[in-house]
């Protein structure tokens, strides 16, 4: 194994990541509500009366930060490998995988890492493990 | 209040993403690809969100409820079933595929052009598609009461 020096980035990522803490922080202790991005998404494809609201201003809030980000600063650069093929079969994976285990890197990663939840800590350790088969795969030995 | 309050975490959020590069798939990809070069930045995304998110955790623990006044709805699922094993590992593979998990790529909507427009159309489906299939499945009813993830 090497570093990729060129694109660690510590510092911006770990507050990148307080960020996140914050917005979670925030939305369980004003909203009680888990911030996991799979499960409010998930939950607008089977609308409850009530239950509606919240869940859209969530996702308006997250889909128009990166206008507000670039406001203030340049967005940074992003880079996307991938084809069009591979992003269809990778959406369908990640939708269909983080409803049926309940969450994605926030709700298990980051929320449920945060308080010890077993299940969360499975999640987690297979999603992550998973990943580097696949990038092992389609990087490595095909690609 | 409780919904104007979900659009500013939902824009924090977002910021957050994209100053941890966590919108840049290629990074995503550096952390996974650990036989390669390989990119740490996705451990300290993790390290500070979960630093800030596990005080608060501790903190909601005692109360049982929100302070604009909703139930505190901690999830209450133990069990480590076939579905979380299998729906974690479906997850990774997406993820390793494409490095998008849904947070980045919904941040990454509105500025990406159709790279990730693509991924969360598909997203979309693969949730519906397990909507369709959950709902024709009783054997795994959720009990009312139930807070997920």
């Amino acid at each position: 194994m090497t570093i990729d020096w060129t694109n660690f980035t510590p510092w911006s990522s770990l507050a990148g990541g307080v960020l996140i803490g914050l917005a979670t922080a925030m939305f369980l202790l004003l909203n009680g509500r888990i911030a996991g991005i799979s499960g409010i998404l998930g939950g607008l494809l089977q609308p409850t009366k009530g239950d509606i609201g919240w869940r859209v201003a969530f996702m308006a809030g997250l889909i128009f930060s990166p206008i507000a980000f670039s406001a203030a600063a340049p967005l940074p650069e992003v880079q996307i490998n991938t084809g069009a093929a591979s992003l269809i079969m990778a959406g369908l994976l990640v939708g269909i995988g983080t409803r049926y285990g309940s969450g994605c890197t926030s709700g298990h990663g980051v929320c449920g890492l945060s308080r010890l939840s077993p299940r969360s800590m499975v999640a987690t350790a297979l999603f992550i493990l998973a990943g580097f088969v696949t990038v092992f795969i389609t990087r490595h030995l095909i690609g | 209040m409780q919904v104007l309050m979900a659009f500013i975490t939902g824009l924090i959020f977002g910021l957050g993403l994209i100053l941890s590069g966590m919108t840049d798939p290629s990074k995503v990809i550096g952390f996974l690809d650990i036989t390669g070069a390989w990119n740490p930045s996705l451990l300290f995304v993790m390290g500070g969100a979960i630093l800030i998110a596990a005080i608060a955790f501790r903190f909601a623990k005692t109360r049982p409820k929100a302070l604009l006044g909703d139930v505190m709805r901690l999830p209450t699922a133990h069990q480590i079933d076939k579905r979380l094993i299998l729906g974690g590992l479906t997850f990774g593979v997406g993820w390793g595929l494409s490095g998008y998990c849904p947070g980045p790529a919904l941040a990454s909507l509105a500025i990406g052009g159709s790279k990730p427009l693509i991924f969360v159309v598909a997203m979309l489906v693969g949730m519906a598609i397990f909507e369709i299939h959950d709902r024709h499945s009783s054997a795994h009813k959720r009990k009312a009461g139930d807070f997920p993830e």
